[in-house]
């Protein structure tokens, strides 16, 4: 698909969003903050009705402003309960946009997950007990870089994802010139929706590939959800929320059409805009191998009863239609790779932790209160507060009123000291030395060593380095499962660059810290290093650059430890471990006990 | 307001969640379920559909806690102060939410804030009260908050709430069964709450087609209109209501054979897990299961058929083996019993 072509797909998306926000959930844009995305976003707005409310969450609002609570300045001026509303309540009827969405808390998407699901939030904060109605569309923006994304939980949860990486204003402008009918006026706010306003044309590629054998008669509602619904796991489209959205998407194409039936357009619009971002395999060859022409044109029609028997489904032209159309929109190396590639192991990310620093007016054990303010989560101490307001009332008394007067500064919040949990940084060599000699080991030991972690209850994290460079496998995360299934993933060969991978697991050390957490780095490899930083090859030059790392690793002040892979000790692997004062382990000394007792040592310390 | 409920009976396929739902709702004693697995599975569907099975209960009148008028030794301080005998109105099982986000003082109840305002100390009771002889449900329950997962090991074991804050002293009776929900991908849940939960159940996207477009037919047709969706399952949904209705009746009838004492005890040995919960939890949810199939005693098909449910989160877990510990407890039966 051309890039123009990918901004026709993200308008056509952008128009079934508007027209019924709440149903289809919402629309993930994937985009650098940029005109582009602000093209996109003013056309959301305009073919929105103006009436609508539409909120931005920024990304670190607390629970307060988010659900909802007390405020509490009111509340104590006024001498009875003050509510305040949260954003997502705001939102309701309306949409809630959310900027840099891929660095959004695991909590904070748990919360709009339950409000996405629920149309509700159920409030239970600061001694109010309330159900307010939170039915809103997503529209979560996507600045991430390569091994950022939006939480999986909450695209799950929308119906559109759209990538506008590679779309130039240019692009854009081609196919949305002023002059078109569908937005006539500079300020299109004031302009109703249009009834027709989904541009045929862009759809059409799809539906001329598969030929004059598409049934021109509008499809049972029946079989297009049959349809879709074989498209979705044709394609790998594991969740069941998704082959929904589409439907939905299709009927909604279908409205805007002023039509009450679903035709076979509307079904190839909504594979290619919902089900096609998200395949994670092709179908089965048997369908690949049936290209439309091979089809009888006279084959009949599916008879109305079609769904008493769904196992003859995949020989429905409708379901070819539909994949077809999907497929006509993914890009091609995006097949390439999906031909190749296993489908679990999409890149997944836990999003980061900013601001878990300061958790500690939230848990722990408590010692002691201060003076503050009960916001985000940090508790009122109601005894304090009330003392330290005590000796002013003499002072604060109105005449008239006996009213007991607290003002901002007697607020006291209780403090909580807080464990500080550890984080383990595995960086594992992957070279093609290291994948010859025991890689597997290597993988094995790690795995011990998460054992570990999961006892310890630390976070762990991956980071795998090989061929030109390091790659983050697996942010910090406290899912075990999802540790194993990266390392299982984690493919050998190539050089070592090895100033990279040590690189790499400083940087994410240093993010660690940042959160609150104590980071630990294992460095897992056989130190043969032999390319540099700028991708050329040389042992000397590889070692000097690795050696320079390892004293940055040092100076970060971080406990390492350095496991040897190599069959036997290699000095330079013990050089190193100098360098970056870690533990040195030689592998083929360590049973996984000594392994295990020696990380166990570095986290303590 | 709050969107319709999607009916119990009506939810394909997913027999063993269903299964372990009943079987809380048949013997509340069982210990709490926690529902574990893939994305757009209906978890939380099937558990919000829980409310609108259970038939309605008997409860002190204007007792903020529901106090059951027949059972006085479970009473709460202002029940047990009462000098007249207490009238008794009917009153729905509560299915309380407990979301993320809630602040501990709604949890546990605190201090009136508004009256404490003006000058009066009065307890706010919280969803711990509100919970009282029903059914206390988390979704994303691993996600949830150190310092609440630690109030509700608590409570959850004692079966009280005691409030000691903000100068009150206050404890009243919090029996209710634990619900939990979540996706592990989304976190490990802490092995001491896991612990607290009777049953756990695995659920996983179904792969095979005509059952994943009987899932999205019927969710379809009730979005499009819950109204008429819910009348078309009506009749089904009574009968599930009956069944469990039934089966709580026939509970304290099922007798226990020593060769289902015996079968449990083996399989737990067998398995190596620790302690007699799993036992008791096995034998307990035995007895809801012979009671919801009509059968006059436990067998030890019955044990056979909940005890991956019962057992499998309560073997020493190897954190890395990612096979299903349902699968080892099949094993162990077959194994044992050759089924």
């Amino acid at each position: 698909m051309t890039a123009s072509a990918v901004w026709d797909r993200a308008v056509q998306a952008l128009q079934l969003f508007a027209a019924d926000p709440i149903g289809l959930g919402g629309v993930c844009v994937r985009a650098g903050a940029g005109p582009v995305r602000d093209a996109w976003l003013r056309l959301l707005l305009a073919a929105l009705p103006p009436d609508m409310p539409v909120r931005r969450v920024p990304l670190n609002t607390g629970d307060d402003r988010l659900l909802g609570g007390v405020d509490l300045a009111a509340t104590l001026h006024a001498g009875r309960m003050i509510e305040q509303k949260g954003l997502l309540a705001e939102a309701d009827g309306g949409i809630a946009i959310l900027p840099m969405a891929e660095r959004i808390e695991p909590g904070t998407a748990a919360r709009l997950r339950m409000a996405m699901d629920q149309g509700t939030i159920m409030l239970q904060r600061d001694g109010l007990s309330r159900s307010l109605p939170a039915r809103f569309g997503t529209v979560l923006l996507d600045e991430g870089a390569d091994d950022e994304r939006v939480p999986v939980s909450l695209l799950d949860r929308i119906a559109f994802l759209i990538d506008l990486t590679d779309v130039t204003l240019r692009d854009a402008g081609v196919s949305v010139p002023g002059a078109e009918p569908a937005w006539p006026d500079p300020d299109p706010r004031s302009t109703p929706w249009p009834g027709s306003a989904r541009p045929p044309a862009t759809a059409a590629p799809a539906i001329d590939s598969a030929g004059p054998e598409t049934p021109q008669k509008p499809a049972p509602i029946t079989d297009a959800a049959e349809a879709l619904t074989a498209a979705a796991l044709a394609l790998g489209v594991d969740s069941l929320r998704i082959p929904l959205f589409a439907l939905r998407a299709a009927r909604t194409a279908a409205r805007l059409d002023g039509r009450d039936d679903i035709a076979p357009d509307d079904l190839a619009l909504a594979a290619g805009l919902v089900l096609a971002p998200r395949a994670t395999r092709l179908p089965a060859p048997e369908q690949q191998d049936s290209p439309p022409e091979e089809r009888p044109p006279d084959r009949p029609e599916p008879p109305p009863d079609a769904d008493d028997n769904p196992e003859s489904l995949p020989d429905q032209p409708l379901e070819d239609l539909v994949l077809e159309a999907a497929l006509a929109t993914l890009p091609p190396d995006l097949l390439a790779q999906l031909a190749q590639s296993d489908p679990a192991r999409g890149a997944v990310r836990t999003p980061g932790r900013a601001g878990a620093a300061q958790m500690s007016v939230k848990r722990g054990r408590p010692v002691g209160t201060r003076q503050g303010e009960p916001r985000n989560g940090a508790r009122l101490h109601l005894l304090e507060t009330l003392k330290a307001a005590a000796p002013w009332q003499a002072i604060r008394r109105q005449p008239g009123s006996d009213r007991f007067q607290v003002r901002r500064e007697d607020f006291r919040i209780v403090r909580y000291r807080q464990r500080i949990g550890t984080t383990t940084i595995f960086a594992v060599d992957a070279s093609g030395s290291a994948a010859m000699q025991r890689l597997g080991e290597a993988k094995g030991a790690v795995e011990l060593l998460l054992a570990d972690c999961y006892v310890r209850r630390d976070q762990v994290a991956l980071i795998g380095f090989r061929g030109q460079g390091a790659q983050v496998l697996l942010p910090p995360t406290g899912s075990l499962l999802r540790a194993k299934r990266s390392l299982a993933g984690l493919p050998g060969g190539g050089p070592t660059p090895l100033a990279a991978g040590i690189d790499a697991a400083v940087a994410m050390a240093d993010v660690v810290k940042r959160s609150g957490r104590t980071p630990v780095i294992t460095i897992l490899t056989d130190a043969r290093a032999n390319i540099g930083r700028d991708g050329t090859g040389g042992r000397p030059k590889a070692e000097a650059e690795a050696l320079a790392s390892a004293e940055c690793l040092r100076a970060t002040g971080v406990s390492a430890l350095l496991v040897d892979t190599s069959p036997r000790p290699n000095p330079f692997a013990k050089r190193l471990a100098e360098a970056m004062r870690a533990r040195y382990v030689p592998l083929p000394y360590a049973d996984a006990g000594a392994l295990s007792r020696a990380v166990r040592a570095e986290s303590a310390a | 307001m709050a969107r319709p409920v999607f009916p119990f009976a009506a939810i394909v396929g997913q027999e063993d969640m269903k299964r372990a739902i009943m079987i809380a709702a048949i013997d509340q004693g069982i210990g709490g379920v926690l529902v574990f697995g893939d994305r757009g599975t209906g978890k939380s569907t099937t558990i919000r559909a829980l409310a609108a099975l259970l038939p309605p209960m008997k409860a002190v009148q204007g007792c903020r806690y529901a106090c059951d008028p027949a059972a006085p030794d479970l009473w709460c301080a202002d029940c047990r102060a009462l000098t007249a005998k207490p009238k008794s109105v009917p009153a729905a099982v509560p299915v309380v939410d407990l979301p993320l986000g809630a602040t501990e003082d709604r949890v546990v109840g605190a201090l009136d804030l508004e009256r404490a305002l003006t000058g009066s100390k009065v307890f706010e009771p919280g969803l711990l009260a509100r919970a009282n002889r029903g059914f206390l449900y988390i979704d994303e329950v691993n996600l949830l908050e150190d310092h609440l997962v630690d109030l509700l090991l608590d409570v959850a074991q004692s079966g009280e709430n005691v409030v000691e804050r903000e100068g009150l002293s206050i404890r009243h009776p919090a029996r209710f069964v634990l619900i939990g929900s979540g996706n592990p991908e989304e976190g490990e849940l802490r092995p001491q709450l896991l612990d607290r939960f009777g049953l756990s159940v695995e659920v996983r996207t179904p792969q095979d087609l005509p059952t994943r477009i009987d899932v999205i037919k019927r969710r379809d047709s009730f979005e499009r209109d819950p109204a008429a969706f819910t009348e078309t399952w009506k009749k089904a949904q009574d009968k599930t209501r009956r069944r469990i209705v039934d089966a709580r009746a026939r509970l304290g009838k099922v007798s226990t054979p020593d060769s289902a004492l015996e079968s449990a005890a083996r399989l737990c040995m067998r398995l190596g897990t620790d302690g007699l919960r799993g036992e008791l939890t096995l034998i307990r949810a035995g007895r809801a299961i012979a009671a919801l199939e009509g059968a006059e005693e436990i067998t030890t098909a019955h044990l056979c058929q909940i005890a991956p449910m019962v057992l499998g989160h309560r073997l020493r877990r190897n954190p890395l083996d990612e096979a299903v510990a349902s699968t080892r407890v099949n094993r162990a039966i077959e194994e044992l019993f050759g089924a």
